[in-house]
């Protein structure tokens, strides 16, 4: 690892402008960083230690109906909050699908939201990356790339976002406050990754120096606790990134879909909101058919970036999977193997 | 840039100057404080071998910077019996076979000491493989593991309900 | 390190002793405080730290490495390169003997696969070793990658595996299969996989002069240091190799790789003690792995469904400088009874590191497609696999056609198939679904694995005061050799276990040979056995010949051993301690030595393996593709099982290998550079907790008159043979879809 300094500020303020200096990065739990750093893809001059900036760690119900987390907030303590998992359960279950249970115990909210891809010819530094290497080549399009993105990608890069919590997230609206060097922001999740587009180094919206303090669930978001799942297919039943997953949410009056929120992980660069397939879905009775068709819609613009045709046609049917298993209704309890294929496994056989 | 720092380790409280800003949890435990129970794995949390309890929680060593865990409650497998008196889980994992190289089993065994504190995975063998998959074993140990934790879990709700009793 | 001291398990621990008990392990107190010592937690006072800079080429040449830069980081001592490097006595390039590879440790600029060890940076601490490396920012002549199994001209190896022939062959296959009424033909392709112990290979290098002190794993104490000693020029009786654990080694820590004699170099180097650990990253090149295959199986049954014909060939690979094939058609040599079979293999050379033994070498491999093709050829009859097996029973070793020195697989079939349930099983696939409408399947594999002994020695004594020494170099890599051998030991001295000082896992004890081919407690434990026999019988001799001895003129009749005490055979009222022995005879102790080997007659006579019946049941998510195996039930055969609860460990392990095998391991690499894009533990996926399902191992009895004096097979690779298959089968059987490259992926079940 390369040598850098370390600070730990005492204020947001501080941070900040510690932050805004050219070559410094924000160290949350370390958990992406420190692997990045080892493998010698980041290589800051100055960590600026956030870890010990008082109040950023609180979860607070706001007087609207919605919620803050606090960008210190650990993703286990998040997902084990009653209250949050009774009110946004397809986040707890997403949040518990991820990584493991030491992970998830280091990991920060706003660590997560910021973690990088997981690219191989990115970690690979030996390998050309744009991303990496602003305008190196990728050497992932002609790569190893089974698991790369279908939606959204270009020919300067073909990486995905692995992060499971900004699924869901994404799908009910998350809001991403910032205190940066011009005082504080608000944009929404959707806003804060990016697409490749021709500068896929810049993986997000924010500018030097800003800091995510927290992250904001505006009130329609508790609207769908009753009928919110996550779902990730992956190759091995835990401590797997997704190599597709979806987070579906809907709100079921007299029989009707009255809202509906859709969005997939590891398909692109970002958490992708299938708005499209909202559409499809609003108003329609919760059947079969309309989540096919929902399904359909929310991959209409998928194109294979390599040998991942197959996601397109997986991603499909997460996508019905997810709605058919929402409009059944949350479960009373956190399945064993939260957001698995397998989470019920037990029951008879039948031939 | 020497940074002073101090930890409490298994109960004792150690300071120390730290000479170098890139030493990880892990590394200050196995080659400075030659506390070598906790192994490396990996180094880049994806085996779990190197699992501690900070503040009562299991983490990954080797993905948490030292310096910035000044302050911090650290209990390592070192710390775990009390002397010659085993904690259940590591007799479970005696009785059990809970292991067979061993290499993985101090992380193996603190990931099971945090887990029954997290609460969450109770006596339900499936939430016990679900919530002990962070931690890999590459003799294939598990069944020995699942059966431990299931017997210390056991152990510790019947202590609770004496207690309450 | 302190001198190991095993604490015997608290009393409630206890199950007994000696041979056949399921004795806790005897090391596990230590393992589950932490102190168990292995190599990396090592550290002799003014030790520096040694870290690799590894090549990210796969072929070419370094053309330039910025030493200074390295040097200028604060903390870096020295850099070891081609260039300054402490002489080695012998060409590292040189093959003394067949169990010598060839090593990468700086005798030249050429890189020959990626990961390659290409600079060794030393420094005071560990963080400026590992930056020191980086800084070496290397330079290179790139010449292209050969990668895969069509990297280039195939040719015929001399040899497979440890010294097979690369084809054997029994009738005439092409006319069994000319006259079958069913054949089937099918080709199946399995990835290149690392052994990825836990443990990364380390080594703590301490030099005195010329004695040379080590702590490193290893599974062959022996063949280091005579390899050390050759490399280093010093006498093999200057070396000392301690070893007491391995974490786990599964054929890596077999034979000495470069990386630790790097460490000694470096060591030699500064002049100091050296600790080098690999990075787990640096463990994908140069200290083996498991080559891939590409493997056609032709089958065909007459209208009884009984094989006519079995003609399985391999294609694999080696690197380009040095020969290890993968064995994988000689799983076809003993399993099916066929009049004609024939096995083959080519192999392409192609830039890797060279292959190597790994956990069941070849027959994992082979088993995998074999148990597969016979799935296959078993649906093409519309037999019921199980009953297909049966069959085709091989009644005697169908490659040599000599009888089994024992084989109760008959009894694994039925005991397996009874608890498994295997008789609700569907005969058409894509049949079964649980509750949830998962798709549910279930197949079997048949699993063996050749009984194989080694040579070993072993020293015995019985002391003054009535307690037994047992010492015998041998390596406990998990398999239990601390308790196991222990036990037979225990056995051999006619003493309670706590009264026996076991020794073992140091180089300055015999001579335990290595630690591989499941073979290690068979040979150690008769090295063990006739040591016990041979220090007893000397015992024996003072006592039956000295009048004052109660056994005094027992000598024809006999004595037995047991509790301390010897005992006429004829007469068991009479009997006297061996201390009282000891001590009439005015003797500290009585020592002897006993050896473990091979019997030729035997082996000329008998075929010699255990045997095993492996059944799963996984379930497929049905328009998902994800799967996740739900049961297994293993029945094996392996003669006598020295302790239950370590012989079930190392089954279980071997059955989630298996699984392993046929649904998770593979490393991809890049096919231009030849760099593994998946070089570490996040993304070359081996089974965590929950994949694992409930596991039921059922060990049936057998015993062996001819394998050894203790009647032992051998379980550390028997069960990922058979178990690959049987979930390979199963993923059929739930879908319909018969995948051919393994691991099976979710892609291959989107239907
Ligand atoms: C083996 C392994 C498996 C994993 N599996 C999964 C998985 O299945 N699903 C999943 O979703 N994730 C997975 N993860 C990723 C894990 O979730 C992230 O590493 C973690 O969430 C990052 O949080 P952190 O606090 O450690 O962030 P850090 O590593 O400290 O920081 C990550 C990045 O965010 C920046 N940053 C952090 N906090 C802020 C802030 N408040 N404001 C601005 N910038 C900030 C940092 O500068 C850095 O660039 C896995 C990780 C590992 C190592
Ligand atoms: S896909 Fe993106 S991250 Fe991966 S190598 Fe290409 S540019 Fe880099
Ligand atoms: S060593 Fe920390 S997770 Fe592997
Ligand atoms: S016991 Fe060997 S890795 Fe778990």
């Amino acid at each position: 690892m390369k040598p850098f300094d370390y600070v730990r500020p005492a204020t947001v303020a501080e941070a900040v402008a510690a932050a805004a200096q050219p070559g410094a990065t924000y160290l949350a739990a370390g958990t992406n960083l420190l692997d990045l750093m080892k493998g010698g893809v980041s290589r800051p001059d100055l960590l600026v230690d956030v870890t010990h900036l008082k109040g950023l760690d609180r979860i607070e119900p706001l007087a609207d109906g919605g919620l803050r987390i606090g960008a210190l907030v650990r993703n286990a303590d998040l997902a084990h909050d009653e209250d949050f998992a009774r009110s946004y359960p397809a986040v707890a279950e997403a949040l518990l699908s991820g990584a493991s249970a030491q992970l998830r115990n280091a990991a920060t909210v706003g660590g997560n939201l910021l973690q990088r891809t997981r690219c191989a010819y990115f970690y690979d530094t030996a390998s050309r990356c744009n991303k990496r290497e602003a305008g190196s080549g990728c050497d992932a399009r002609d790569g190893e790339n089974r698991t790369h993105a279908v939606l959204g990608w270009s020919e300067s890069c073909i990486a995905t976002h692995p992060s499971d919590f900004c699924v869901p997230l994404v799908a009910l609206d998350a809001i991403v406050e910032i205190e940066g060097r011009k005082g504080r922001r608000e944009i929404a999740l959707d806003g804060l990754h990016r697409l490749p587009a021709d500068t896929p180094e810049r993986d997000s919206a924010l500018e030097p120096g800003d800091l995510i303090v927290a992250v904001r669930l505006p009130p329609a978001a508790r609207g769908f606790a009753a009928h919110a799942r996550y779902l990730k297919v992956r190759e091995r039943t835990s401590y797997a990134f997704a190599v597709v997953s979806a987070a579906a949410a809907l709100q079921i009056e007299n029989g009707r879909i009255k809202e509906a929120r859709l969005a997939l992980g590891g398909v692109a660069a970002k958490p992708w909101r299938a708005r499209g397939a909202e559409d499809v879905l609003k108003g329609a009775a919760p059947d079969a058919a309309v989540f096919q068709q929902a399904a359909q819609r929310a991959l209409t613009e998928a194109k294979p970036s390599g040998d991942n045709a197959f996601k397109i046609e997986l991603a499909r049917r997460i996508v019905a999977r997810a709605l058919t298993l929402a409009a059944a209704g949350t479960p009373a309890r956190m399945p064993a193997l939260p957001a698995s294929p397998f989470a019920s496994t037990s029951g008879a056989i039948h031939a | 840039m020497n940074h002073s720092i101090s930890l409490t380790v298994n109960g004792a409280r150690r300071d120390f100057v730290l000479d170098d800003p890139r030493v990880t949890l892990l590394d200050l435990l196995r080659e400075r404080l030659h506390l070598t129970g906790t192994k490396k794995g990996c180094d880049r949390g994806q085996c779990g071998a190197c699992t501690i309890l900070v503040g009562g929680k299991r983490i990954n060593s080797c993905l948490a910077l030292a310096i910035s865990h000044d302050g911090a409650d650290i209990l390592t497998i070192e710390g775990v019996a009390r002397g010659d008196q085993l904690h259940p889980v590591q007799a479970a994992f005696i009785a059990h076979d809970g292991f067979q190289c061993g290499f993985c089993t101090p992380g193996q065994i603190m990931s099971a000491i945090g887990m029954m504190r997290e609460g969450q995975a109770g006596d339900d063998p499936e939430r016990i493989r679900e919530c002990m998959s962070g931690n890999l074993c590459r003799c294939g140990a598990y069944a020995g593991i699942v059966d431990a934790v299931l017997e210390a879990q056991a152990g510790a709700s019947e202590t609770n309900r004496r207690r309450s009793a | 390190m302190p001198e190991l001291s095993l604490t015997s398990a608290p009393a409630h621990l206890r199950h007994g002793s000696n041979i056949g008990q399921p004795l806790t392990r005897r090391d596990g107190i230590l393992k589950v405080k932490g102190q168990a010592t292995y190599a990396a937690d090592n550290h002799p006072a003014g030790m520096l730290f040694a870290v690799m800079a590894v090549s990210s080429i796969a072929r070419g040449r370094v053309t330039s490495l910025d030493v200074d830069a390295a040097k200028r980081h604060p903390g870096v001592v020295d850099v070891m390169t081609p260039d300054r490097r402490p002489q080695l006595a012998i060409d590292p390039e040189i093959k003394t003997n067949p169990f010598v590879f060839r090593i990468e440790v700086l005798q030249s600029d050429e890189v020959r696969y990626a990961n390659q060890p290409i600079a060794v940076v030393i420094a005071v601490t560990l963080e400026a070793a590992t930056e020191g490396a980086a800084l070496l920012a290397p330079r290179y002549e790139t010449l292209s990658a050969r990668v895969g199994l069509d990297a280039g001209d195939s040719f015929v190896p001399p040899v497979v595996g440890v010294g097979n022939p690369a084809e054997n062959h029994r009738g005439d296959v092409e006319a069994g299969l000319a006259s079958a009424e069913k054949r089937i033909e099918a080709t199946y392709e399995t990835p290149p996989q690392y052994h990825n112990a836990m443990e990364p290979h380390a080594i703590v290098a301490v030099w005195d002069g010329d004695s040379l002190s080590i702590d490193m794993p290893t599974q062959g104490l022996m063949l280091s240091v005579a390899r050390i000693a050759e490399l280093f020029g010093i006498a093999p009786d200057k070396i000392r190799i301690r070893s007491p654990f391995l974490g786990g080694g599964f054929g890596s820590k077999g034979l000495m790789a470069g990386p630790p004699v790097l460490g000694i170099m470096a060591a030699k180097l500064v002049g100091k003690p050296v600790k080098l650990v690999l990075r787990r990253e640096q463990m994908y090149g140069p200290v083996g792995h498991r080559a891939p295959t590409r493997q056609r199986l032709r089958m065909g049954t007459d209208g009884e469904g009984r094989l006519t014909a079995l003609d399985h060939h391999a294609r694999t690979v080696s690197s380009t400088f040095d020969d290890f094939y993968e064995p994988a058609a000689d799983a076809s040599h003993t399993l099916y009874a066929s009049p004609a079979i024939r096995t083959s293999h080519d192999a392409v050379r192609v830039d890797t590191g060279t292959p190597l033994f790994m956990r069941a070498p070849g027959e994992a491999t082979g088993s995998i497609a074999l148990e597969s093709a016979i799935d296959e050829m078993a649906w093409a009859c519309g037999i019921d696999p199980l009953a297909f097996r049966l069959k085709n029973y091989a009644e005697v070793e169908p490659i040599t056609g000599k009888p089994f020195s024992s084989k109760a697989l008959r009894a694994c079939y039925e005991q397996g198939a009874a608890r498994f349930g295997w008789a609700r099983r569907s005969l058409q696939p894509r049949q079964m679904r649980d509750d949830a409408g998962l798709l549910v399947g279930w197949g079997i594999g048949t699993a063996t694995f050749p009984a194989l002994m080694f040579q070993a020695e072993a020293r015995a004594a019985i002391r003054r005061d009535g307690s037994g020494a047992m010492e015998i170099g041998a390596h406990d890599m998990g398999q239990g050799a601390w308790t196991a051998l222990a036990q037979i030991a225990a056995d051999g001295l006619g003493l309670d276990i706590d009264r026996v000082a076991f020794k073992a896992g140091t180089s300055d004890l015999p001579d335990a040979g290595i630690a591989g081919g499941s073979a290690h407690t068979a040979t150690a434990g008769a090295a063990i056995h006739s040591a016990g026999a041979a220090v007893i019988a000397k015992l024996a001799d003072l006592a039956t010949n000295d009048e004052r001895s109660p056994l005094f003129g027992a000598g024809n009749a006999g004595v037995i051993a047991r509790d301390g005490r010897l005992f006429r055979r004829d007469d068991e009222s009479r009997g006297e301690s061996y201390a009282e022995i000891l001590a009439r005879a005015g003797l500290a102790e009585v020592e002897a030595r006993g050896t473990g080997a091979p019997n030729p007659a035997a082996m000329e006579e008998y075929a010699m393996h255990a045997h095993g019946a492996v059944f799963a049941e996984v379930k497929v998510d049905p328009e998902l593709g994800q799967i996740r195996v739900t049961r297994m039930v293993g029945a094996f055969a392996a003669g006598r099982i020295v302790n239950p609860h370590l012989v079930k460990s190392q089954l279980f392990g071997g059955m989630i290998w298996g699984m392993s095998f046929a649904l998770h391991e593979e490393a991809i690499t890049d096919r231009r550079s030849g760099r593994i894009m998946n070089a570490n533990l996040g993304e070359y996926h081996i089974p965590v907790n929950a994949d694992v399902p409930p596991l039921d191992v059922i060990t049936v009895e057998e015993h062996d008159p001819h394998v050894n004096a203790l009647g032992i097979k051998g379980v550390g690779e028997i069960g990922i043979t058979g178990s690959a298959g049987a979930v390979a089968n199963a993923v059929w059987h739930a879908t319909g879809v018969r995948v051919r490259r393994f691991p099976i992926k979710i892609e291959e079940l989107l239907t």
